[in-house]
């Protein structure tokens, strides 16, 4: 990869970002942190949100019309994939790519006040749009949002919400019109969580960090809360979740690098039959295709990040197409990591279970392997018609 | 009992067993995927012992039920569908026929007995840090001292030794042999001093499994099984015990069940995920596999009526039962959708009152896929039942 070949995103700013988040989350990542990630993202716990943003990383994921540094596909790769590396669980994703995102691409500059206090790291934010029935169509929106006087009434549930525990303000989206599986219709509003009428019920994640179930009952929102035109944020919605993927599929692919690093470590150290049992033909053959397919899903990143400000098609094709690889290299490389170990690599203190955990739930966010096949089999032909059928 | 005809009514005869004395309780806690405590296993040991059917591979004369593999098959697939806890095995499946093979006749009249009303509960010591799949390289010394053994060393992954208080252990009695020559069968009361037992917590976050240390235990030289130094023997007939109906096909078959009746309430794109054409593909694709195993596994079962013991078949088995299971633990938690995220583990606890996140069926779905690694991991690793099979089959 020299000589005149695309740059892949590798800017001299990139690398030292790079450099730096590395450095700073492996000495702030420890393992105890990642056993007991309940904390994460919180003020008071291992300060590391704070430090973030006083690295400037979260800065870094906007755009400099909002006083961001950043904002690129590549700088929201580079970043996730020294968070998946450390298997950090801080709520950059929730805060920054999907609800401060959607702030930055859709607020009035009132609204953009509040993304200096995200990126000081003071005010935390979740974005509340998957439902209890949804499963992974982000069309399907039965939340309701009704014109009341000078504002509207939200009602309905929101399901498995990352980091509403923390947020201060929630990025709700809700339906103001039109059909419940249907594109147009749907609008977001930016709520103090505080609001009466919105009840949390907070559950640790399988994968550490936090989310939420959230009953809206009759929640009373002013004119002003809305975020965007009415009825018109899905297109907004699409593109932020399309950044999700890319942000996501980072973080796996760094999960995937240090779960190899820590296998190969282990095949080269542990003996049995006196030997390195990495010295078997049948264990070297795997781990080479575990580096195989992890070198896959590094390309696959790099393609979705390459387009992230693309037009819809070409944007919407490559996030089915990367989500799809990297739900079945993360699976590979989780289960074959685990295998390869033995007994010690199902052992919770061992930093691989965190890995695995994190490569296998990543299939659980945003579509899964499934999900993504079939949407890039339609993006696909309706690009590309197929005439006889 | 080889007709197909008595096999059914014995089939109706379990059936009805376990719809009269199964308690729902237990029942319930399995279907919902909550911890089984001690206190319940031994509730249902003890029903199935005062029923006569707990110890399903010892023969009569030692108060086991004498079935046949076949009948034991349709036990193992009536206890997963209804629901019904598994047998613990390590004092029944494994230590029970060794005992029976090469035990004395004092061992026997002491230990069988206990077996089966639960007054001993056995963990297995076999695995240590620095002997897994190479099993033969075990250093958990043992040496004579008078009358006893004074023993020191480490045994890990002991699943449930938390409840036992009884260990069969394979030591090393001998270091001047090779390491297949100088290993012996002990067994060891837990509450000896010098014993110690520390949970070992899993990425499931449950804590099943343990470490076990000795620092110089002292056991009574009665308490040795057979001879010195022949551990390795009595080790391996116990693998091909434990190897019963390693394929686990009622296991598999409970599973799909379980899967299917998810993916007809789950809702994907407004129809039921189960009419999902990759989903139903991925669905098919394993039950076509399960019915081949199944058939794999009663030809097997066939040769062993037919007085062949079960060779390297067992690690056959114990290849494709065990990934298909992973197969079908796979497809569950693809199925739950965004709900196997959620981790709360109070809802795995019987009595869990609180509403569930999410659908109750989607509680245990991703900590069971994560725990469900293990089985192809121990046993006998399947690179190991892989290795046996290249060498003793295809002479390679």
């Amino acid at each position: 990869m020299s000589g005149n070949a695309p740059s892949f995103g590798e800017t001299e700013e990139r690398m030292m970002l790079k450099d730096t988040l590395r450095r700073f989350l492996s000495d702030t990542c420890t393992d105890e942190m990642r056993l007991d990630s309940s904390s994460a993202g919180q003020e008071d716990s291992s300060g590391i949100w704070v430090q973030l943003a006083e690295l400037g990383v979260l800065q870094i994921l906007f755009t400099e019309n909002v006083g961001g540094l950043g904002g690129h596909g590549f700088d929201i790769v580079t970043v996730f994939e020294e968070l998946g590396r450390a298997g950090a669980v801080e709520p950059l994703l929730e805060n920054i790519v999907l609800a401060g995102g959607l702030i930055a691409d859709l607020g009035t500059e009132d609204q953009h006040a509040l993304l200096r206090e995200v990126m000081s790291g003071r005010h935390q934010l979740a974005f509340a749009h998957t439902e209890p029935g949804s499963r992974y169509d982000l069309p399907l929106v039965t939340t309701t949002a009704t014109a009341d006087g000078q504002g509207f009434v939200l009602a309905g549930n929101k399901a498995v919400v990352s980091n509403a525990d923390n947020a201060q303000t929630l990025v709700i989206s809700a339906r103001t019109n039109d059909a419940l599986d249907s594109a147009d219709g749907i609008s977001l509003f930016l709520v103090p969580a505080g609001t009466p009428g919105i009840s949390m019920r907070g559950y640790p994640r399988i994968d550490g960090g936090t989310a939420a179930e959230i009953e809206l009952s009759n929640v009373k929102v002013p004119a002003d809360a809305l975020l965007g035109k009415p009825g018109k944020a899905f297109p907004a919605i699409e593109t932020r979740v399309s950044m999700a993927i890319a942000a996501v599929s980072a973080e796996a692919l760094g999960a995937m690098e240090a779960a190899k690093e820590l296998t190969i470590d282990y095949l080269q150290t542990r003996t049995q039959f006196g030997r390195p049992i990495g010295k078997f033909q049948v264990l070297q053959h795997r781990m080479a295709n575990v580096l195989i397919e992890i070198e896959q899903a590094r390309s696959a990143v790099l393609n979705l990040a390459a387009v992230l400000n693309s037009g819809r098609m070409q944007r919407e094709r490559n996030a089915s197409a990367t989500k799809n690889l990297i739900g079945r290299v993360g699976r590979l490389v989780a289960e074959e990591c685990i295998q390869l170990h033995g007994g010690i690599g199902m052992s919770q203190e061992y930093a691989l279970a965190h890995y695995a955990r994190r490569l296998i739930m990543v299939d659980h966010e945003f579509g899964d392997t499934d999900h993504h096949l079939e949407r890039f089999i339609a993006l696909s032909q309706a690009q590309e018609p197929v005439h006889e059928r | 009992m080889k007709d197909k005809t008595d096999l059914q009514e014995f089939r109706t005869e379990v059936r009805q067993f376990l719809d009269s004395k199964l308690p729902a309780r237990i029942s319930r806690k399995m279907r919902l995927g909550q911890r089984m405590t001690k206190a319940d296993y031994e509730e249902w040991h003890a029903i199935l012992n005062a029923q006569g059917w707990l110890a399903v591979n010892w023969p009569v004369e030692f108060g086991g039920t004498g079935w046949s593999a076949h009948q034991r098959l349709i036990f193992e697939e009536e206890l997963c569908a209804a629901h019904a806890p598994r047998i613990v095995p390590f004092g029944l499946m494994m230590l029970g026929p060794v005992l029976q093979k090469f035990g004395s006749a004092a061992q026997r009249d002491r230990f069988l007995p206990r077996i089966l009303t639960g007054e001993h509960w056995w963990c297995q010591g076999y695995s240590e840090p620095g002997a897994g799949s190479d099993l033969a390289s075990l250093k958990t010394r043992a040496i004579r001292d008078g009358d006893h053994y004074v023993v020191n060393g480490q045994k890990t992954w002991t699943t449930l030794g938390q409840y036992a208080n009884w260990i069969f252990c394979l030591v090393r009695t001998n270091t001047e042999v090779k390491p297949q020559s100088g290993i012996s069968f002990l067994l060891i009361d837990m509450t000896t001093p010098g014993m110690e037992v520390h949970p070992i917590r899993l990425l499931d976050g449950e804590a099943e499994v343990n470490e076990v240390f000795f620092d110089n235990v002292r056991v009574p030289v009665e308490n040795l099984v057979g001879e010195e130094n022949q551990g390795w023997t009595y080790a391996k007939y116990l693998l091909t015990h434990e190897r019963t109906n390693i394929a686990g096909t009622g296991f598999a078959k409970a599973g799909l069940d379980a899967v299917k009746r998810i993916a007809s309430q789950e809702m994907a794109g407004g129809k039921p995920l189960i009419t999902n054409p990759h989903f139903a593909a991925r669905l098919a694709q394993i039950e076509i596999d399960l019915m081949a195993m199944e058939t794999t596994n009663l030809r097997v079962i066939a040769k062993v009526a037919a007085g062949q013991a079960p060779g390297v078949e067992s690690s056959m088995l114990k290849i494709k039962g065990t990934e298909l299971r992973q197969q079908i633990n796979d497809l569950t938690r693809r199925a739950v959708g965004p709900y196997a995220i959620p981790f709360v583990s109070e809802a795995l606890d019987e009595g869990f009152n609180a509403q569930p996140v999410g659908p109750e069926y989607a509680a245990p779905v991703a900590a069971q896929y994560f725990n469900n690694r293990k089985l192809t991991i121990y046993g006998g690793s399947n690179e190991i039942q892989r290795t046996i099979i290249a060498k003793q089959v295809l002479d390679l």
